[in-house]
């Protein structure tokens, strides 16, 4: 699943000793090292508590390394300025295992949401985002707020936003967690089509199931530290 | 770069209940697309796309809470500023009907024919150019200003009252200090000239006073809403951690979020602040026409004279509403300060 040649082209993201911890509590991460190609198609999985969150969240620049190197998109994010961590965030797609839909939103507002922060207008984006809700399958529940969402459209919803803004990188943190096993294949469908386009994929998982379905490489955390799984 | 809507994958197949909810009725119509088309099929046309829902989603108790705070302290605002001004411009018709006018004060000594010394000064007063009018008071007149004091039926005639003489100043404005050497070395002692100048300058003093004390308390009012939208906006954020943080996410930077919040929070004080001035110039109206309305009767004068003609004027009006106008302002600009100061 990855590219012909890893090593020739700037990773989209390179971990390179890096350790965690929250205030003065025991590393979760431990000289975590490794580089997610562009292109490249990958899961993450280890046990509950094995910092999983915590290295998804280091990659989406929401908390900063204790120690090591976290480069995402070829630049070096200690320090990094305000306008340029905007910039970097526009690049990645994230779905949450909580979805994290605004509930004042509506569907339709919720998935245009990347866009509009953007300050495009409105008109610009709208034949873009109904036809990406009607290839999810919620082309009739694009007026449903999200309570009113069963889990799969919530899930469906969660990533037609993270794919809207066309990411580079898509993280998806437990995208099968709340759906059926029928629903999860076919949500993993959705991710490897995704893949194919060009958009580097990480999927944190515990679900053997799904990862016994695709021969991709596997990032296994224990413990603190990392194991990758070609 | 992926682009779905262009390059898209053949849309994953989804589980019928999944794809058609059972008896789950959207809430509102499908929209049309740019090109007018039927987006999707619609149980209820009627009904527009929702398109650009506030980001910050409306708390409505929080909301009218502030929205009342802000109103009141404009109300307040309003008031004071409005009455101050009012204060202002009946002080500066007091002096300045005051200021034409000046008197000349003719002591009765003894052995002096006050009569004569009245008319002396009265006739040194019209020589002098500039004085349109000179009037002396006859003595049952100035017996007449003392009744307030000694009440009246008294026989004043042995007590040695002073006379006066009043002057209209005219244009070009006459020389006082040539005037009263000319009464000193005519009568000295006897005639004085009284320009006002003390009474004036304590007017003014008073008037001043009235409008420092004014444009503090405005400022004062004005801090305090600066105060109460910095912690409704704190309680806000604390509130809306969640919406803030799916924001970052989707790469919304510090600006566009603190811009959200301006909206909400002007639009806040923008109703507030409506309604507080709107308030103001309401009791100011009343106030006006109920004064007006009394003026004929008992109290009417002493209401006159604490108030004068209750004529707020335009510029106190225009006060008022640039009162809720600025409450507006500082509240949109004190709400955008604070969020960026809690992203920071």
């Amino acid at each position: 699943m990855g590219s012909l040649l890893p090593g020739a082209e700037v990773p989209v993201v390179q971990f390179e000793n890096v350790g965690m911890r929250y205030g003065l509590g025991p590393e979760v991460l431990s000289d975590v090292s490794f580089r997610i190609a562009p292109h490249s198609f990958q899961f993450l999985t280890g046990p509950s508590g094995a910092g999983k969150t915590t290295l998804l969240r280091l990659i989406l620049l929401s908390a900063r390394p204790t120690r090591g190197v976290v480069s995402v998109f070829g630049e070096e994010v200690s320090g990094i300025s305000s306008g340029n961590l905007t910039a970097l965030r526009r690049r990645m797609g994230v779905v949450f295992q909580d979805f994290r839909l605004l509930d004042h939103l509506t569907t339709y507002e919720n998935v245009a949401l990347p866009l509009r922060v953007q300050g495009r207008a409105e008109t610009s984006y709208r034949a873009e985002v109904v036809e990406l809700l009607r290839w999810v399958g919620l082309g009739e529940r694009m007026h449903a707020l999200p309570p009113l969402l069963s889990g799969g459209e919530k899930q469906r919803a969660a990533i037609a936003r993270a794919l809207i803004g066309r990411p580079d990188l898509l993280l998806a943190d437990e995208p099968t967690g709340n759906v059926d096993p029928s629903l999860g294949r076919r949500l993993l469908r959705l991710f490897l089509e995704l893949n194919k386009l060009g958009t580097s994929v990480i999927i944190a998982t515990h679900d053997f199931g799904i990862m016994d379905a695709v021969p991709a490489r596997r990032m296994v955390l224990g413990e603190g530290r990392l194991r990758i799984e070609e | 770069m992926v682009d779905p809507t262009t390059r898209r994958p053949e849309a994953p197949a989804m589980p019928a209940h999944e794809a058609q909810p059972e008896g789950r009725a959207p809430e509102r119509a499908p929209a049309r697309s740019a090109a007018g088309s039927m987006v999707t099929a619609a149980p209820d046309p009627g009904l527009p796309l929702r398109r650009n829902a506030p980001l910050v989603p409306t708390d409505s108790a929080a909301s009218r809470s502030l929205a009342a705070v802000i109103a009141i302290l404009t109300f307040l605002a309003g008031l004071c500023a409005g009455t101050a001004e009012m204060v202002a411009t009946s002080a500066g018709q007091w002096q300045g009907s005051v200021a034409r006018e000046v008197t000349i004060q003719v002591r009765p000594g003894p052995g002096r024919d006050i009569d004569a010394d009245l008319a002396k000064a009265q006739g040194i007063a019209k020589a002098e150019p500039g004085i349109a009018e000179a009037r002396a008071f006859s003595k049952a007149e100035a017996e007449r200003l003392l009744e307030p004091w000694l009440g009246s039926g008294l026989d004043l005639s042995d007590l040695p009252v002073p006379r006066l003489i009043t002057l209209k100043l005219g244009t070009p404005a006459p020389d006082l200090k040539h005037l009263r050497a000319s009464l000193t070395d005519a009568l000295p002692g006897v005639a004085s000239l009284d320009d006002h100048v003390l009474w004036l300058q304590r007017l003014s003093t008073m008037a001043n006073t009235f409008v420092g004390v004014g444009i503090g308390i405005v400022a004062l009012v004005l801090v305090a809403t600066g105060l109460a939208v910095a912690f409704a906006t704190r309680g806000a954020m604390a509130g809306n951690k969640e919406v803030v943080e799916v924001l970052h996410f989707v790469g919304a930077d510090d600006d566009f979020i603190a811009r959200a919040f301006q909206r909400r929070f002007f639009g806040l004080g923008l109703r507030g602040g409506a309604i507080g001035a709107g308030s103001a110039l309401l009791a100011f109206a009343l106030a006006g026409l109920l004064s007006r309305a009394w003026r004929s009767g008992p109290a009417g004068d002493e209401i006159e004279a604490l108030f004068g003609a209750f004529s707020v004027g335009w510029r106190g009006y225009a006060s008022v509403l640039a009162i809720g106008v600025i409450a507006s302002l500082v509240t949109g600009v004190v709400s955008r300060l604070t969020v960026r100061r809690f992203l920071a």
